[in-house]
């Protein structure tokens, strides 16, 4: 961090770096491959084999003029980027608008030593909100980070023989930490686009699986063993399969995942094997965490963390995936991270008030609603088909699987209220932990179904500008939500209250 | 943390407009129209079952007059809405309820609204706007004058507080 002694930010006009020349013509060609396919195939019918060759010219040195077009500068007020040949485009940010700088390099651009930058405006929910600058060194990169982040205008609070940039390690990825990668089910998602691509195959294509020699013995196999230990064979291929690829996409994706603390106010973390990514987030925009686990994770003892930061929404557009601030590790550990970011321990290992005997009641009454629908559904469908008996006892498993999340989701069920954080913890499938700074909290929505009004309870829901947007606790009694509400938000409920 | 005493929201101060029951009545015609629609279809495309068809229509005209009826009543009973300089709160719903706070020094928007059916009654709606995606406070079936009114205070309020409001 050289760079930060220049406190001036320089205004000129900036290029991409010269090496995308080579980039660029590269990236393009996949994108305008069918057209490119196509003027080859149509021009060698009618002995205009050229058609190709010359439209594969025509990309490239679209990519190329690519470069020549695009120039960005940084003003005390601005970023602003222009590109474009024919259409001239000048795109224009504001500097104190710059929540993130999302710095990212694909296997191309790391084999020519280049990053994409992306600035992140909090308005990822809306396309094309942010700035990409795609092709600079990560020298420049990191100047860009420094002077979007560090050097902007309006930076208070930060004595000037602070910025002395310190950065600190708050945690780094243990290759131990891997093996929660096959409990992530980050793998189904891996299964279901490769199920997806193969029924595609086999339907457009016409590619008959069945005369693809492993495949058919397989199948053979399968057709002479008892059907239900068929059934268990591919369930346990499946699960293993599945295990792999989740621990293939832990690798992919965290390797090498650093937390680190800027002494100027950003977390900054860095990530990933073949694809690398580093975002900074600023600190004065975090308004809490979350843990979260899986049910699967949460059953060897694992859960990630994830930022609440303003401007961020969790898993939306181009900052996508730029929250987490811990990968699937040991859940002591996300603690341990949690309270260092938040810089206060006692919300995060608190214990939580539980919601009492109606709101578990709910859950059971909720669960087995859907259950018992489920059930008549394929009830209506066996009489209509004149289905097998198998049909109804199958759907009976639906009975211990509903009671089982019930029992979880009421155990799960809590909130406390800690030195001004809002704790709210929540789910079974994934259990969510969020801890929410209480001036993060810019408005309450109290929610009471004919049914919760019956059994006197309400839920509560925080809105904030961050993270998820609204955090919810769900089915307390009224009075405690209020209470909460309340404590949490000193006053805002006064002139509203009668006790 | 908790205390003793019981703590209580009260309602709102104020009603919307009395317009609004039949804006409300209005409203749902629609949705039963279709209904109807689709219960005179499957009588035009089938000759027997006579005593479904009829049970049908007088379920269908029971249910849908009910909630005519009474989902605009009740819908004015529960919608109230407040605004002091410092908060908003509103509350709306019959079946399900909603009460919604949020403070004026986080206010990003005020707009009025008027649709179609809404100018038939002469009514228009506010929206509050926070940062957050969750926290819209929509207050509906006020009078025009009212609406105007309200945005006016509000947006004098919100100018009077400053920052990102986030």
């Amino acid at each position: 961090m050289t760079v930060l002694e220049a406190t001036q930010v320089d205004p000129s006009w900036r290029r991409l770096s010269r090496r995308m020349l080579l980039v660029h013509p590269v990236q393009e060609v996949p994108r305008a491959l069918p057209a490119i396919i196509g003027l080859l195939v149509a021009g060698s019918a009618n002995g205009h084999a050229w058609w190709g060759l010359a439209s594969l010219v025509v990309v490239m040195a679209a990519g190329v003029l690519r470069w020549f077009t695009t120039t960005y500068r940084i003003t005390p007020d601005n970023v602003q980027v222009r590109r474009g040949l024919v259409r001239r485009r000048e795109l224009s940010v504001p500097r104190d608008r710059v929540r993130t700088v999302d710095v990212t390099a694909h296997a191309i651009h790391r084999l020519v030593g280049l990053t994409r930058v992306t600035v992140g405006t909090g308005r990822s929910d809306r396309k094309d909100g942010g700035i990409k600058l795609d092709g600079l060194t990560p020298q420049e990169a990191a100047r860009l980070r420094v002077e979007l982040l560090h050097l902007r205008p309006t930076a208070v609070e930060v004595p000037q023989h602070e910025t002395a940039a310190r950065e600190t390690v708050v945690t780094k990825l243990e290759p131990r930490w891997i093996r929660y990668g096959p409990f992530t089910l980050s793998g189904f998602v891996t299964v279901g686009v490769i199920a997806a691509f193969l029924s595609r195959l086999v339907n457009e294509a016409h590619v008959d699986l069945g005369r693809f020699g492993p495949l058919r013995a397989l199948g053979l196999r399968l057709e002479h063993t008892p059907l239900g230990l068929a059934v268990l064979e591919v369930i346990v291929a499946c699960l293993i399969f599945v295990a792999i690829a989740s621990t293939a996409g832990y690798i992919l994706a965290f390797w090498g995942f650093t937390l680190t603390r800027h002494s100027a106010g950003t977390l900054h973390v860095s990530r990933g094997l073949i694809t690398s990514r580093a975002t900074s987030i600023e600190e004065r925009r975090l308004r809490g965490v979350e843990v979260s686990a899986p049910f699967s994770l949460r059953a060897v003892g694992g859960a990630r963390l994830i930022a609440i930061a303003t401007g961020l929404r969790v898993g939306r557009g181009a900052e996508r995936g730029g929250t987490l601030l811990l990968p699937p590790a040991p859940e002591t550990e996300a603690e341990r991270v949690a309270t260092e970011v938040l810089r206060v321990a006692a919300p995060i290992t608190a214990p939580l008030e539980r919601h009492g005997p109606r709101a578990t009641r709910r859950r059971y009454t909720r669960a087995l609603t859907v259950v018992v629908v489920l059930i008549l559904l394929v009830l209506a469908l066996r009489w209509l088909i004149d289905g097998p008996a198998w049909m109804w006892q199958a759907a009976l498993v639906l009975v211990p699987i509903g009671l089982a999340l019930a029992v979880d989701r009421a155990r799960q069920l809590g909130h406390a209220l800690v030195d001004g954080w809002l704790v709210t913890r929540q789910g079974s499938f994934v259990r969510r932990r969020s801890t929410l700074a209480g001036d993060g909290i810019i408005g309450w929505n109290l929610h009471r179904s004919f049914f919760q009004r019956r059994a006197g309870l309400a839920t509560l829901t925080a809105t904030t500008a961050a993270g998820r947007q609204h955090y919810e606790v769900l089915d307390i009694e009224l009075g405690t939500a209020i209470g909460l509400a309340d404590a949490t938000t000193p006053g805002l409920l006064t002139p509203f209250l009668t006790s | 943390m908790q205390s003793e005493t019981v703590l209580r929201l009260r309602p709102p101060r104020h009603r919307v407009s009395r317009k609004a029951i039949g804006y409300w009545t209005v409203r749902a015609l629609p949705g039963w129209l279709i209904v109807t629609a689709a219960q005179v279809i499957w009588l035009l495309n089938d000759d027997g079952h006579r005593a479904w068809h009829v049970a049908g229509f007088v379920a269908t005209a029971i249910v849908a007059a009910t909630h005519l009826i009474v989902m605009p009543q009740w819908r004015y009973r529960v919608h109230l809405w407040e605004t002091t300089d410092e908060a908003v709160y509103m509350r709306s719903g019959w079946l399900n309820q909603e009460s919604r706070i949020a403070p004026v020094s986080r206010i990003q928007t005020v707009d009025s609204e008027r649709g179609p059916i809404e100018q038939l009654f002469g009514l228009a709606n506010v929206t509050v706007t926070t940062a957050s995606a969750a926290g819209p406070i929509k207050i509906h079936g006020l009078d025009r004058a009212t609406a105007d009114r309200l945005v006016d205070e509000l947006t004098a309020n919100t100018q009077a507080t400053r920052g990102d409001a986030t």
